[in-house]
């Protein structure tokens, strides 16, 4: 007797497969924004699923801060060419170059900021409709309150007190000239489940998932890789250490934990037994309470 | 956790600052440890900053900065937890009546209601009013919570006569499942724990029982219904003749080998195959996303349902729904607004206003002409074309539609069909 229910991991897949075919059918040059972290991954696995015996009918999009793991470019370009996927690269380093962004200065500067700008130029110059991402809405209060199908206005802003309502399953994604939506087809996975998701599917990840070893500084909390961007303080030092990610952003910013948890098992058995979120060891959320929000409404991811 | 079998149960919290909500989400949360040391760390921080003793739970549910700064829930947000059982997705929204359709939001998708209700206080409007929102919206299980015991001594006699209170007023509304639960979210009596302080009620405590509803049944198993998302072409190698109808399964069950017909054109074929990446399938059901293939050629897009031949939907243009209004502008008389309704769109017309309920009476009043936020009645809508449907007391998927403001592009209004 076979069971007429499904469990909470495939129900969750096929609530983001059906999200993935809203977007298709509701936009007319929808986009995967590709960061080569985790959650953007599982989202274009889900997009293969979706469109299955098609392929992703959309490009992916990277916003290149030019602060970069070198492992995850790899990761990116060896990916679009394997699914025969288009790339469209965001370089914040033209918008620098162009002076539409200045950079900030000092030991904790980083180009996380300046990345709103590249990506809504990147979105108008393409005449993007619709950017899929990869957010949760577990990660961070601000995202708590997100929709499936996310109204941004002509200049790229979230209004979170004001989006509209979104019932059912029924998806609203109606816009003026000039505006567009994001969309989180997995808004309602938690970090556990991402991991969960991947082991089952055995899908692949960068490197830098896994524990191993590499040279670090211990900042805020967290071990901070050490790279030709990195500007050391007077009394950092570098030191190697066995660690690994649990999220993936800038080089500069995305600090590591100690971890000998080297194969997709042991990371599900460590990301089970964590008592951090995996946003603790983003030096981008910890500037205010409020940081995520406010960049949010000026068009953040 | 085990994930072969654990399921996934959506539920709603409504309430406001006072009886006590966030903080019983909040001890859902740390006594099922589902909350992190930072993030523990940053509301012991709060807490103490406002000049609170110890922690406040009631802290974890903060969202955006006008939230925080004024200290109640404007919209739905969302928050997770995973017990060795099952994966929980909570829509807490705002209790009060100006935010209404935020309720209604969050109730669409959920399996299970909480209501809470202040020992103190009994049966109040309110609980009136989120009773009716959870019966309108047909959440299956509704789960009253008899919050604050410890302000009224633990006393049996006072959690009953708020079932019995509860049990009058709510004897009209269509509720499939109900129970009820004294706790203290303040103290964690019955919330996780069981409470020593009452040993007088002898069944489980919430997170039991939110473990152990029965789920799998809130889902019709009955009428086949696949609304068409999209049609895939592959047009390559291997796949150069294959049409697919890509969907999600919004109830019932469809096998291979199933007459099926296809509405509303009536076109009647099998289904030759159900595709999904992994593989093909013997069968799928509700909520499935799957891509089914047929043995005839026909002519199948978007909007289209494909249904058992022996059980077919109501096909009309004119239906009566009980509609929420949820937007700021006020509906237009006879104005058009666009219909969702599964997969389908078209225009539609607000044609009649048959009644209104008075969201405190719950009593229903005639006099209405406008229709404003937060406003729920019952009207008739004509659409320029058929829409094949089952009532939304049958089936939550195919029984929904929501309004479009064409000069806005904001959702006016979500429905009920009647």
């Amino acid at each position: 007797m076979s069971k007429y229910y499904l469990n909470y991991l495939d129900e969750l897949e096929s609530e983001a497969i059906y999200v993935l075919r809203e977007v298709w059918v509701q936009f007319q040059n929808p986009v995967i924004l590709f960061s080569g972290g985790k959650d953007s991954i599982v989202v274009t696995h889900l997009a293969r699923k979706a469109f299955y015996p098609s392929k992703i009918p959309f490009p992916l999009l990277h916003v290149d801060t030019g602060h970069n793991f070198p492992e995850t470019i790899k990761f990116r370009n060896d990916l679009t060419k394997e699914l025969g996927l288009e790339l469209l690269v965001g370089s914040v380093q033209k918008s620098i170059d162009q002076g539409r962004v200045t950079e900030e200065k000092g030991k904790h500067a980083t180009r996380n900021a300046l990345q709103i700008t590249t990506l809504l130029d990147t979105i108008e110059e393409n005449k993007i409709d619709c950017a899929i991402g990869g957010g949760r809405r577990d990660e961070e209060k601000a995202r708590a309150k997100e929709r499936f199908f996310s109204h941004r206005d002509e200049f790229g802003q979230w209004d979170p007190k004001n989006q509209r309502p979104e019932l059912w399953n029924i998806f609203n994604g109606k816009y003026f000239e000039g505006e567009h939506f994001r969309a989180f087809p997995i808004s309602n996975w938690t970090e556990m489940d991402v991991w969960n998701y991947i082991k089952k599917e055995q899908i692949e990840i960068p490197s830098l998932y896994y524990a191993h070893e590499r040279k670090v500084v211990w900042r805020s909390n967290s071990w901070i890789p050490h790279s030709e961007f990195l500007v050391l303080g007077e009394k950092e030092e570098v030191l190697i250490k066995k660690i690994r990610f649990r999220t993936l952003g800038d080089i500069t910013i995305t600090g590591g934990i100690e971890s000998d948890a080297d194969t997709l098992e042991k990371i599900v058995d460590e990301v089970a037994a964590m008592r951090n979120t995996e946003r603790g060891n983003r030096s981008d959320d910890k500037r205010s309470e409020t940081a995520m929000e406010d960049r949010k409404r000026q068009g953040y991811f | 956790m085990q994930i072969d079998n654990n399921q996934l149960l959506r539920f709603t919290t409504a309430g406001s600052v006072d009886d006590g909500k966030s903080t019983l989400i909040g001890r859902l949360l740390y006594d099922s440890k589902s909350i992190f040391e930072d993030q523990l760390r940053a509301i012991e921080n709060t807490s103490r900053r406002r000049g609170h003793d110890g922690i406040d739970l009631a802290l974890f549910t903060d969202g955006l900065r006008d939230e925080r700064e004024q200290g109640i829930t404007i919209d739905v947000a969302y928050r997770y937890f995973t017990t060795p059982k099952r994966k929980f997705i909570i829509a807490d929204t705002p209790g009060h009546i100006q935010y209404t359709r935020n309720m209604v939001t969050g109730a669409s998708t959920a399996n299970a209601a909480i209501i809470l209700v202040d020992a103190r206080h009994g049966v109040i409007e309110q609980t009136k009013r989120h009773a009716f929102i959870a019966s309108l919206l047909q959440i299956p299980h509704i789960i009253v919570c008899v919050n604050k015991m410890d302000l009224v001594d633990f006393n049996e006699e006072v959690y009953s006569k708020v079932i019995k209170e509860f049990e009058e007023f709510s004897s009209k509304f269509m509720i499939k499942d109900i129970r009820f639960i004294p706790l203290s979210a303040l103290l964690g009596d019955n919330v996780v724990n069981r409470s020593k302080n009452m040993e007088w009620y002898q069944e489980a405590p919430l997170l039991h029982t939110l473990e152990t509803l029965h789920i799998s049944s809130d889902i019709n198993k009955i009428d086949a219904r696949f609304p068409v998302q999209t049609v895939l072409r592959p047009q390559r190698e291997g796949f150069i003749d294959y049409r697919g109808y890509a969907g999600r399964v919004s109830s019932g069950v469809f096998r291979t080998g199933d007459e099926v017909s296809v509405i509303p054109s009536g076109l009647t074929s099998k289904i030759k195959t159900i595709d999904t990446f992994d593989g093909e399938l013997e069968e799928a059901y509700a909520p499935m996303s799957v891509s089914i293939t047929l043995d005839d050629d026909i002519d199948i897009s978007r909007g289209d349902m494909i249904v058992r031949s022996k059980n077919l939907p109501e096909t009309s243009q004119d239906i009566e729904v009980m509609l929420c209004w949820l937007n700021r502008t006020p509906a237009k008389p006879k104005a058009k607004y666009t219909i969702m309704h599964t997969s389908n769109e078209q225009k539609a017309i607000i044609k009649e206003i048959i009644y209104k309920i008075d969201i405190n009476t719950l009593k229903s009043k005639s006099d209405g002409t406008t229709l404003c936020m937060n406003d729920i009645c019952k009207v008739k809508i004509r659409t320029t074309k058929p829409l094949m449907f089952d009532s939304y007391r049958e089936n939550r998927t195919t029984g929904s539609i929501i309004l479009i403001d064409d000069a806005t592009n904001e959702t006016a209004a979500a429905g009920m069909i009647v």
